[in-house]
C-alpha cells in the first residue's frame, strides 16, 4: 500500500442527469493501480464500470458531473486544462474499446490513423513515423503490415481491427491502458490471442493496465488485482488469487456461480442470481445487493456497508454478512 | 453414406438435415454458408450447434425453417420434406417449429404491446376467439415467470433485455410447438441473468416436451444444456457427438482449440499461451480439402487434396479429420 500508485482514483462519483432523475452511474470509488500491474474491474452491464474508465480518462458526457479526485502520475485528472488533457491521452494514457469497429475511423487507412497519432505526440516526421508504424502492426501479430498501411478497417476481420486498435494505444508507450471489454466483440478463439496480445505487451513494456470486463473466467489468469463492481460501487476488491480462493461478498460468489462450467454435467440447473440489478436512478435503501441477496438479513436493508479492510490487508468488501472461509473463522 | 455415418440413427428423428448446402451472392461474390451438412435431431433432445461467428450456423438454423432458400439438399421435419413446400403447407409445418433470436429487444415490436405481440402468432394460425387467444397468452406468460396483469398492457422498451426474452420465449411457446431453434438466445445478456434464461430453456423444454436446436458459440453455454453438440467451421460439420464424451475427448483439433479458448475462472490454471492459429479463412474462397487447414496444426497434403467425410471416432461421436486426435476403435 505504501508504494506510490501510478493511478489513484479517490471517492470518484459520476452522477448524470436523465428524464428520469439523476442517475448516480459511480457512487465513490476507491482504486490504485501501481505501474506495471494489472486490475481487473468486473461487474455486468449498468454496474459503472465504462462510466469509471471515461471519468478516469476525463472523457465523460457533457452533462455529467464528476467528483473526486482522479491522480495519474503525479497530478489531479480532473479539472485538468482540455490541452493538457490532450497531451496525456493516445501518450502515456490510453485505451482500448470494446468495438474496433466503431473505435476506428472508417474513411483513414490505418497507416494514417496510425502516423497520425505517432506524429503528434512524439513528433516523428512522416518516414519514421511510418517505420514505426509498421513495426506496431508486426509487435501485435499482423502479418504483411507494409500492406496494411493501406487498407481501411472494413478490410480487416474483427480480431485483425482489435489487434489495430491495440497498435494505436501501443504506439507512444503509455504507461497505463485501460482496455474496455476489448474481446467481448470478439469469437473465443481470437479472444484468448488478443488477451495473450495485451499481457505480453504490458509485461514487455511494463506498462500498467485496467482490464474492464464482464467475465470473471478472463481476470482469474490474467490480473494482478480485481475489484468487483455492483450497482455503481466497488463490492469487492482483493489481490486475485485471493479472491478466487476465498470470495467474501455473495454478489461475486453468485456471478461466479452463475457461470457455465464446462466440466459440470449437462442440464445441471446453473444457480441464477434472482431478480436483477437494481435502477440507477432509484437509489435503494440498504445495501443495493439485498433485495437478490440468499444471505441478506435486518441490517442489510436498512443500512449501506462501507467497503471495509477485513482480516487481510488487502481483501476489502461491502457486505454485512460476508461468505465465512470453510475453515469457519479466518485464522 | 452420410446416413450412415449419423448419430441416434436408430432413435426416432424429428428433425433430419440432408446434404444441405445454401449459398449467397454477395457483390458478385458467392458465399459458401453451409456446404454438405447432414445431421439429425430426436425427438426430446437438444442438439447443440457451436461454431464462431461467420461459420453458418444461423444460416443452418434458417435454411431449416425454410427461411433461407438451400441451393440442394433436404430438411425433413417429422418425415415432411420442408424444402418441397410451399404457401399454407409450409405455414401450417412452420407452427410446429419456432425461432427465438439473439437480441430479445430487436425482436419485439417497439410499438406494439406484449399482449399482441405474444398473440400474433395465434392470430395468424387462426384461433378466432378473442377469450381464448387472451387465456393461452396469460397461460404461457405465467409459464415464463412474468405477471400478465403486469405484463400485457405494456410496450418492449419497459423491459430488461432478460425480461424481453422471457417474452420471446413465451410468443415461440405459445403455439405449443415442438420444435424450438434457439439461435444465441443469451448471448446478449448478462451472466446473472443468462443463468435465469438458460433454466427458464430448461424447464419449458420439459414443460412442453420440446426438441431444441440449440446455436451458440459459448460451448460453456452449448454442454450446459445440450444432450450432443455438433461443431461446425466455415460450413461443414467438424464433429458431433454426446456433449460431454465431445467435451472429455474431442477428436477434431477445431474441437480441441474451442475448449482451450475458454477462459477458466481460475487464477491457479494459467492460461496456455495460445497457439497463434490465425482466423477464418473467408465463406468466399473456403480452402480446398480440409477448411480447417489453414489454421490447423496437423495439416498436411492430404488435407489439401481431399476433403475429410464425417467417420465414427467413438461410440456415437463423428468427426471429419483425416488426422483425428482419438483413433477410431
Amino acid at each position: 500500500m505504501s508504494e506510490p500508485a501510478l493511478l489513484s482514483v479517490e471517492g470518484v462519483a459520476v452522477d448524470l442527469p436523465t428524464p428520469r432523475g439523476n442517475l448516480r452511474a459511480v457512487d465513490h470509488v476507491d482504486l490504485k493501480v501501481g505501474a506495471g500491474r494489472t486490475l481487473g474491474v468486473v461487474g455486468e452491464s449498468g454496474c459503472g464500470k465504462t462510466m469509471l474508465s471515461r471519468a478516469i480518462l476525463q472523457l465523460l458526457p457533457k452533462k455529467a458531473k464528476l467528483s473526486g479526485r482522479v491522480m495519474f502520475d503525479g497530478q489531479d485528472l480532473v479539472g485538468l486544462a482540455p490541452e493538457r488533457l490532450r497531451k496525456l491521452r493516445g501518450r502515456s494514457l490510453a485505451v482500448v474499446f470494446q468495438d474496433p469497429m466503431t473505435s476506428l475511423n472508417p474513411v483513414l487507412t490505418i497507416g494514417t490513423q496510425l502516423i497520425e497519432t505517432l506524429q503528434e505526440h512524439l513528433e516523428l516526421d512522416g518516414h519514421a513515423a511510418k517505420q514505426r508504424s509498421i513495426e506496431l502492426l508486426a509487435a501485435v501479430g499482423i502479418p504483411a503490415p507494409e500492406q496494411r498501411l493501406m487498407q481501411y478497417p472494413h478490410q480487416l476481420s474483427g480480431g485483425m481491427r482489435q489487434r489495430v486498435a491495440i497498435a494505436i494505444a501501443l504506439s507512444c508507450e503509455p504507461k497505463l491502458l485501460i482496455a474496455d471489454e476489448p474481446t467481448t466483440a470478439l469469437d473465443v478463439t481470437i479472444q484468448a490471442q488478443i488477451l495473450d496480445l495485451l499481457a505480453r505487451e504490458q509485461r514487455r513494456r511494463h506498462m500498467a493496465m485496467i482490464l474492464i470486463t464482464h467475465d470473471l473466467g478472463v481476470v482469474a489468469g490474467r490480473t494482478d488485482e480485481v475489484a468487483v463492481m455492483y450497482a455503481g460501487r466497488v463490492v469487492e476488491r482483493a489481490p486475485t488469487p485471493a479472491l478466487f480462493k476465498q470470495m467474501r461478498m455473495p454478489y461475486t460468489e453468485a456471478l461466479l456461480a452463475a457461470i457455465p462450467k464446462i466440466d459440470a454435467a449437462p442440464h445441471t440447473p446453473l444457480p441464477a442470481i434472482s431478480g436483477r440489478p437494481p435502477d440507477p436512478t432509484r437509489p435503494i435503501q440498504g445495501c443495493s445487493f439485498s433485495p437478490r441477496c440468499r444471505y441478506a438479513a435486518g441490517q442489510c436493508y436498512q443500512e449501506k456497508p462501507l467497503l471495509a479492510v477485513s482480516e487481510s490487508l488487502d481483501h476489502q468488501y461491502a457486505c454485512f454478512h460476508p461468505i465465512q472461509t470453510t475453515a469457519g473463522v479466518d485464522a | 453414406m452420410m446416413q450412415d455415418a449419423q448419430p441416434s440413427g436408430s432413435r426416432d428423428p424429428l428433425l433430419k438435415v440432408e446434404n444441405l448446402v445454401v449459398e449467397y451472392a454477395i457483390g458478385g461474390k458467392t458465399i459458401h454458408a453451409v456446404s454438405d451438412v447432414s445431421l439429425q435431431v430426436a425427438r426430446g433432445e437438444t442438439l447443440g450447434l457451436v461454431g464462431e461467428s461467420g461459420c453458418g450456423k444461423s444460416t443452418l438454423g434458417r435454411a431449416v425453417l425454410q427461411l433461407r432458400q438451400a441451393v440442394s439438399g433436404r430438411v425433413l421435419f417429422d418425415g415432411h420434406d420442408l424444402t418441397a413446400m410451399q404457401g399454407d403447407a409450409l405455414r401450417r409445418m412452420r407452427q410446429r417449429v419456432q425461432l427465438i433470436f439473439q437480441d430479445p429487444i430487436a425482436s419485439l415490436n417497439p410499438r406494439r404491446r406484449i399482449g399482441d405481440i405474444i398473440a400474433e402468432p395465434l392470430v395468424i394460425s387462426g384461433v378466432k376467439d378473442p377469450k381464448k387467444r387472451q387465456q393461452l397468452v396469460c397461460d404461457v406468460l405465467s409459464a415464463v415467470g412474468l405477471d400478465p396483469s403486469l405484463v400485457i398492457g405494456r410496450l418492449p422498451h419497459e423491459f430488461s433485455g432478460g425480461q424481453c426474452q422471457r417474452i420471446c420465449i413465451a410468443r415461440a411457446l405459445v403455439l405449443n410447438p415442438e420444435f424450438i431453434i434457439c439461435d444465441e438466445p443469451v448471448s446478449a445478456l448478462d451472466v446473472s441473468i443468462r443463468a435465469q434464461i438458460l433454466n427458464l430453456l430448461e424447464e419449458m423444454k420439459a414443460r412442453y416436451g420440446l426438441t431444441l436446436l440449440f446455436i451458440a458459440h459459448d460451448l460453456a453455454v452449448v454442454k450446459a444444456v445440450s444432450d450432443r453438440v455438433a461443431v461446425m467451421y466455415l460450413g461443414r460439420l467438424c464433429e458431433v457427438g454426446p456433449s460431454e464424451q465431445l467435451f472429455a475427448r474431442p477428436a477434431h483439433p477445431y474441437t480441441a482449440l474451442l475448449i482451450e479458448a475458454i477462459p477458466v475462472p481460475d487464477p491457479d490454471v494459467r492460461p496456455a499461451e495460445s497457439v497463434p492459429v490465425g482466423e477464418p479463412a473467408s465463406p468466399i474462397s473456403p480452402p480446398s480439402g480440409c477448411r480447417f487447414r489453414t489454421r490447423c496444426p496437423r495439416a498436411d497434403q492430404r488435407c489439401i487434396d481431399e476433403v475429410p467425410e464425417l467417420r465414427p471416432v467413438a461410440p456415437d461421436q463423428f468427426a471429419a479429420c483425416h488426422h483425428p486426435l482419438i483413433a477410431a476403435g
